[in-house]
């Protein structure tokens, strides 16, 4: 057996009082892929970032090729031949592919020679693992898909024999995904030696030869995949047994709740993001909207939670909603009946600072039963506040906590709980579970799940759509501002979805459960 | 959880600041050859040890506490308001119109006058920059800043040009009638045996200093309003979310800030110079922002700091009195101070929060 591409052994790493990596041992086999897979705020990120030379660990040791090797800075890891690919691109947006690539490996002060080197290098690349990009195109103008590859490349270029993938797949359609697995194939088949960090089961089953689970900071198991199960892994990253499809009848819907007609939306640097949508929700039924996103899904929600300006009509009830205007902020809106969990609990849906007491009534802070003559009732909020934290089950249940303080998924609790319990007509929930950890998914699922079956109507938003086919009882899918499909949430798949989001409507080939083969639809834009 | 207790955030982190400001105070005073203990003790027996002193002291702090809170405030808004100087001149105006052209009866009426007087001016000068924030993005440092050289060249034309009696040389208002007297600590704390507060400026504007404290306190905590004032100064994005209008609380927030720093000049215009004069403020508006700073932003901490820079002042002026250190130095020593406890708060901070961690885990 030859020597292993990366071998770790005990490593460490604490941030003050909180124990990232708790004695880590790993070790990959060169010409494999190798998934790391485990919870928010499991360490994975941290063990990468060590291993990148961006943190240094507090013990433990770093083998590559067998050889111990300090990895102080990220230049030392380029020299070990370990190359990253970051969720969020590291890429210069208006320089070529060409610049960005030799950018920080330029040879010397004049940079022709460099391009010039590059451009074959590139050529050779692209022959070999079919990286096909443009050389002289400007990295706006690519699609995200296509600036992933950017970032690839410029790990060979720098002769990278390792490369970490951190969660790659979180910003591209299903097709694009199957395009960088597709090449991430190829690679290994060359000996490279990947490392793919992800959450999702599903891309860990399919690509990887080997997974390692980590859960709070320590490598709870490395298994081979094909000896192993999607209940499985989730049972060792949760540490005990998940659900991972949510379990609901069939809905019922009743009258139409929400009804919009011909909304469009210009956002403030005067782009249409939203071109002219007809959607309706029903009581009883979750609308669930399938997307890449920046196809005007968010905008969507803005104008419906009432902060952001539209024209169009939308009726809630059968009363018509200003689109403009004092009439159309978020007072007005909760007003008219309609709750909303943002997309982004950190910037919108929670005051960082605050207490956990003081955001459970946050846009509620008129209603007059939390007010105390000229003061609002603090008392009355906080022992309130105490009860909700009960009810949603969040951890710890301490309302003084600073809403910053709690991990994600509690974060998420706080602002369902708060949402949910005003017993909304219609529910607007844009990405529910983004960076929300397994077990807390499943208790968010079935909340939502339950509102439904209260009769409420719901609109849900998210990338994930997984999370969509197994919740939603109805799927639009939107792209590029316009509503490209819509379908059954039972009678359809990822295949078929995938195709509407990237803005083809034709899905014959796709439908009815199988999906079709490779089937390779045109790039989609960056951004809409 | 938090990096460290809330008492040593609140006590230890100024203590700390505050003592480097005076080692390096020290250090300033030793290198123009005085002797910085001596200075000191100067320092202390003029602000501290003499009733008269504290006299001067609370005076000056009245001031500052006004002024603090306005800047106070307007940053649970995120907004920086450095107009207080400003805003406090037109105040002034709008005390010495209420109690020129007003016939009152009584100094407890008149108080009240005026301070509606000085905080409807201060909150009108705040309210041009608000507005221009609040809808066209301009931004409030720079204009409050250059509204308070408007203010003075207003001030100085109506003093000058109207207010200035007929016959009088310098630019001040005419004396304001014995009615509207303000008692000051002398006359409320004397009795006949002991004359206590003698000369001293500090008068029963003090108390309206607390009580704004108080009103602020109850305000920014307990109030709808505060609640989304900082709401809004958190996160921008979130308030757009919750229907919390960034408009209206720019505008409210340097509304309330506005008439604070107003309502300074009810103390100097009105309780100590008793005629509205060029420059009453001296500087106090800015003296507001280091309050604010080294005050965390919390009525109570801007209390204690502005009686630490009242003292300063005090002290300060002792010190030129008496030694041979220019008045200038106070001006240093001030400076360090507002270094120490505002710039350089983290200097201070992150090696406690890493000490306090360290601690934690040996104890864990």
């Amino acid at each position: 057996m030859t020597a292993p591409a990366i071998e770790l052994k005990g490593i460490s790493k604490a941030f003050g009082p909180v124990q990232a990596n708790k004695d880590i041992s790993i070790s990959v086999q060169p010409g494999t892929i190798h998934g790391i897979i485990g919870e928010n705020g499991a360490g994975k990120s941290t063990l990468m970032s060590i291993l990148y030379g961006f943190y240094k660990a507090d013990a433990g040791e770093i083998f590559i090729k067998g050889e111990k090797t300090l990895i102080p800075d990220s230049q030392a890891a380029i020299r070990a031949g370990i190359g990253m690919v970051f969720q969020h691109f590291k890429l210069v947006e208006n320089f070529t592919v060409l610049e960005n690539i030799i950018l920080g490996a330029e040879h010397g002060a004049m940079l022709n020679s460099s391009l010039g080197n590059a451009r074959k290098e590139l050529k050779h690349l692209a022959e070999e693992y079919g990286l096909n990009v443009n050389p002289d195109e400007v990295i706006e103008n690519l699609s995200v898909g296509h600036q992933q590859r950017v970032e690839i490349l410029k790990a060979l270029y720098r002769k990278a024999e390792i490369l970490i993938l951190d969660e790659p797949t979180g910003v591209l359609t299903p097709a694009e995904a199957d395009q960088l697995f597709r090449i991430l194939d190829r690679l290994r088949e060359e000996g490279k030696t990947i490392i793919l960090i992800t959450h999702k089961l599903r891309e860990i089953m399919e690509y990887t030869d080997t997974v390692s689970v980590m859960r709070r900071g320590e490598m709870t198991a490395t298994v081979k995949t094909s000896e192993t199960s999607p209940e499985h892994l989730a049972e060792l990253m949760v540490g005990r047994k998940v659900l991972l499809r949510v379990d609901k009848k069939p809905a019922e819907p009743g009258a139409t709740v929400l009804d919009i007609k011909g909304l469009r939306v210009v956002d403030e640097a005067g782009v249409e993001r939203v071109k002219g949508i007809d959607l309706t929700v029903h009581a009883g039924e979750i609308v669930g909207i399938a997307g890449v996103a920046g196809n005007g899904q968010s905008e969507l929600l803005e104008v419906l939670g009432g902060f952001a300006d539209g024209t169009g009509e939308i009726t809630m009830n059968g009363v018509a909603l200003p689109l403009t205007g004092h009439g159309a902020d978020g007072q007005a809106r909760r007003a008219a009946g309609i709750s909303h969990v943002p997309e982004d609990r950190q910037r919108e849906g929670l005051i960082m600072e605050f207490a956990a007491w003081e955001n459970t009534v946050f846009g509620y802070h008129h209603s007059p039963e939390i007010q105390n003559g000229l003061l609002m009732d603090n008392k009355g909020i906080y022992t309130e506040a105490e009860a909700k934290m009960q009810r949603f089950d969040v951890r710890p249940p301490d309302p003084k906590l600073a809403a910053k303080n709690f991990s994600g998924g509690n974060q998420q609790k706080i602002v369902l709980a708060r949402e949910i319990e005003r017993n909304p007509d219609l529910l607007l929930i844009g990405q529910p579970t983004r960076g929300v950890d397994i077990g807390a998914i499943e208790f968010i699922h079935q909340q939502v799940v339950n509102l439904r079956d209260q009769g409420k109507a719901i609109l849900l938003v998210s990338v994930e759509l997984e999370e969509i086919l197994s919740l939603a009882d109805r799927v639009v899918v939107m792209f590029d501002g316009h509503i490209t499909g819509e379908r059954d949430a039972a009678h359809t798949n990822e295949k078929e979805l995938g195709l509407l989001m990237a803005g083809i409507t034709d899905t014959s080939a796709v439908a009815n459960g199988n999906g079709g083969n490779d089937t390779n639809p045109q790039e989609v834009p960056a951004d809409g | 959880m938090d990096k460290m207790p809330k008492w040593a955030d609140i006590v230890l982190i100024p203590f700390i600041s505050l003592f480097l400001a005076a080692f390096f105070s020290a250090l300033v005073i030793l290198a123009i050859g005085e002797n910085p203990i001596a200075a000191l003790k100067l320092m202390v027996d003029g602000a501290l040890m003499r009733s008269a002193g504290w006299g001067y002291t609370l005076y000056y702090a009245t001031n500052f506490i006004f002024t603090g809170l306005a800047v106070s405030v307007a940053f649970h808004a995120r907004l920086f308001n450095i107009g207080g100087e400003g805003q406090a001149m037109l105040g002034g105006l709008g005390v010495a119109l209420a109690c020129l052209y007003i016939d009152w009866p009584h100094w407890s009426l008149a108080i009240l006058g005026a301070s509606v007087g000085a905080a409807c001016f201060g909150a009108l000068w705040a309210l041009i920059p608000a507005y221009l924030q609040a809808k066209r993005g301009s931004h409030i440092v720079i204009t409050t800043i250059m509204f308070n050289f408007i203010a003075a060249a207003i001030l100085n034309y109506v003093l000058v040009e109207l207010l200035r009696p007929v016959g009088a040389m310098d630019p001040a208002s005419a004396k304001f009638p014995e009615a509207v007297h303000l008692p000051t600590f002398q006359d409320m704390f004397s009795t006949e045996g002991s004359k206590l507060f003698r000369g001293a400026p500090a008068n029963v504007t003090f108390f309206l200093a607390l009580l704004a404290c108080l009103v602020v306190w109850v305000l920014i905590w307990k109030t709808r309003l505060g609640y989304e004032i900082r709401a809004f100064g958190e996160s921008e994005t979130a308030a757009k979310y919750a229907g919390i209008s960034p408009v209206r609380i720019t505008v409210i927030a340097m509304l309330i800030s506005g008439a604070l720093a107003g309502m300074m000049s009810v103390n100097t215009t009105m309780g100590e110079s008793e005629r509205l004069i060029l420059n009453s403020t001296e500087g106090a508006g800015f003296i507001g922002i280091a309050v604010a700073l080294m005050g965390r932003n919390h009525p109570f901490g801007v209390l204690l700091a502005a009686i630490l820079f009242g003292f300063l002042y005090q002290g300060g002026a002792e010190l030129a009195l008496w030694t041979s250190i220019p008045r200038e130095l106070i001006v240093v020593i001030q400076a360090l101070v507002i270094l120490f406890t505002g710039a350089l708060d983290n200097m201070v901070r992150e090696p406690l929060e890493k000490l306090f961690i360290a601690m934690r885990r040996r104890n864990a």
